[in-house]
């Protein structure tokens, strides 16, 4: 099964709202970090949308994984990219599915490796249900209920497209 | 049938880290990209991830070292393993126990990593052998055989300089006969595939067996370091010469240290590595040593993220593959 959403619309979605928490939380100089590597190519697109100042930051969250000793290494992790320190900054966190809340865990430790940030807003293209962890979004492009064996996956960079399959 | 190589598991996957030979091209790139990723770590400001925490890894130095201990030590300390430091030498083995059962008690103490250093060629492939299906094995220098990490950190060292690997001649200089790490540097850039690997010293150090590799002989630096894009020097290892094989330090020096004069053969870009400890004034001259093409001190550095690499790739396996099925 295959299903596919317009992504253009979810990404303005996006940046309007993020525009709104930004001027309505008086938060100034925001350094926004995409998590590799779905949630980098939606940052990419937001940070460029929203002309943000500070250039745009990655993630790549592979060494903080939970399941490392179940799936080991994967020799293409990117080096993450802080472009300057975090201390003090308010981070605009995005990835492109929140699901279990397994991999924004392991992206606030990581951030945490890297400084104290002032704080940090979560922002995702989308939000299934089957969380695992007390983790919530702060803004959501759009909400999905999905079966436990179905699975939805960003592929992209160009295009971006959301597919949804059956997990084997 | 074919053998199967040692080093890997039923999955291909790296098991145990005991010789640059008979790896797989891929295998050593896969080894070099994550340690690129590993080197991103060193520039948080919590200079550790928790990728190996709770596991246990036992450094058994047989021989005595520093460099190699230390960086083996911070690299598992930076993957938040714990760290067992053995100096065997002043140890069990002194009160009569054979390796064997060294390895049985640190066995039954859960540990999950050996690291081990020996002046004897093929100690790490023998422990290899009889370690449980669990335990992963790393040589850090076995004899003459073998120093696989060093060879791989200066592979990384190399392509962070240069790029590609393809079109790079390099000479290895000095004492290759008696080199652990000439050896396992050898077959890491011709599985890399490099345009050509040089030998470069005396009749006495340089063994003619070593043309069966694909290595080029050279006994004098002028003609060999011609075109070479990597210098890398080896220290002249005065504890290992055994009889004459020498005619004085001063005259190898005269022939055979890179000076700033021999260094001139070279391309102008060469980069010149050296494994250390370095002789000043034996094997390399010290305004070359610490000169702008010297890349002595970034192979220490990589030496670390080389090292997490290696250490993250063999206990990081999954646990189907951890040889109990």
């Amino acid at each position: 099964m295959t299903s596919q959403t317009h992504i253009p619309t979810l990404i303005s979605k996006l940046t309007s709202e993020t525009q709104a928490y930004i001027e309505n939380n008086a938060i100034s100089q925001p350094m926004m970090v995409g998590i590799h590597t779905g949630g980098a190519w939606v940052a990419e697109q937001l940070h460029s949308a929203l002309g943000l100042e500070i250039p745009l930051g990655k993630l790549d969250i592979s060494f903080y994984r939970d399941d490392f000793t179940r799936v080991g290494i994967n020799p293409q992790v990117k080096p993450s990219q802080l472009p300057l320190s975090i201390d003090d900054k308010h981070i605009l966190l995005v990835d492109d599915v929140l699901y279990t809340g397994r991999t924004i865990r392991a992206a606030l430790n990581e951030l945490f490796d890297y400084g104290r940030p002032a704080s940090i807003t979560l922002i995702v293209l989308l939000d299934r249900n089957g969380r695992e962890l007390p983790i919530q979004a702060d803004i959501v492009g759009r909400r999905v209920d999905l079966k436990p064996d179905e699975q939805i996956k960003l592929q992209g960079p160009d295009p971006l497209v959301l597919v949804t399959s059956e997990v084997k | 049938m074919k053998r199967r190589n040692i080093q890997l598991d039923s999955d291909g996957k790296l098991r145990h880290f005991l010789s640059t030979e008979g790896l797989p091209r891929q295998m050593l790139i896969d080894i070099l990209d994550t340690a690129e990723s590993f080197a991103g770590v060193t520039e948080q400001s919590v200079k550790k991830v928790p990728l190996l925490r709770g596991r246990t890894i036992v450094n058994l130095f047989f021989e005595a070292s520093t460099r190699t201990r230390t960086t083996f030590e911070l690299a598992a300390k930076r993957l938040s393993a714990d760290v067992l430091n053995l100096q065997i030498a002043s140890s069990a083995t002194a009160k009569g126990e054979t390796i064997l059962d060294t390895l049985a008690n640190l066995e039954a103490m859960q540990c999950d990593m050996f690291v081990v250093r020996h002046a004897e060629s093929g100690t790490a492939h023998f422990i290899a052998k009889h370690v449980a299906p669990h335990i992963s094995v790393l040589n850090a220098g076995d004899g003459s055989h073998a120093h696989p990490t060093q060879a791989m950190l200066d592979m990384f060292t190399i392509r962070r300089s240069k790029g590609d690997f393809y079109p790079l001649n390099v000479a290895i200089v000095g004492d290759i006969k008696h080199s652990r790490v000439a050896r396992s540097q050898i077959h890491a850039l011709t599985t890399l595939g490099v345009h050509e690997v040089r030998a470069i010293g005396p009749k006495t150090l340089v063994p003619d067996e070593i043309k069966e590799l694909g290595v080029h002989i050279y006994h004098d630096m002028k003609e060999g370091l011609r075109d070479v894009d990597v210098i890398i020097m080896l220290r002249l290892q005065n504890e290992r010469m055994s009889g004459a094989m020498l005619p004085s330090e001063h005259e190898y020096y005269k022939r055979y240290g890179l000076t700033q004069e021999k260094l001139a053969y070279a391309k102008p870009d060469a980069i010149v590595m050296h494994p250390g400890p370095i002789n000043r004034g034996v094997e390399i001259e010290s305004s070359v040593a610490d000169g702008p093409r010297s890349v002595i001190l970034q192979q220490v550095t990589n030496g670390i993220a080389v090292r997490m690499a290696v250490m993250s790739m063999t206990l990081g396996r999954s646990q189907q593959s951890q040889g109990t099925t």
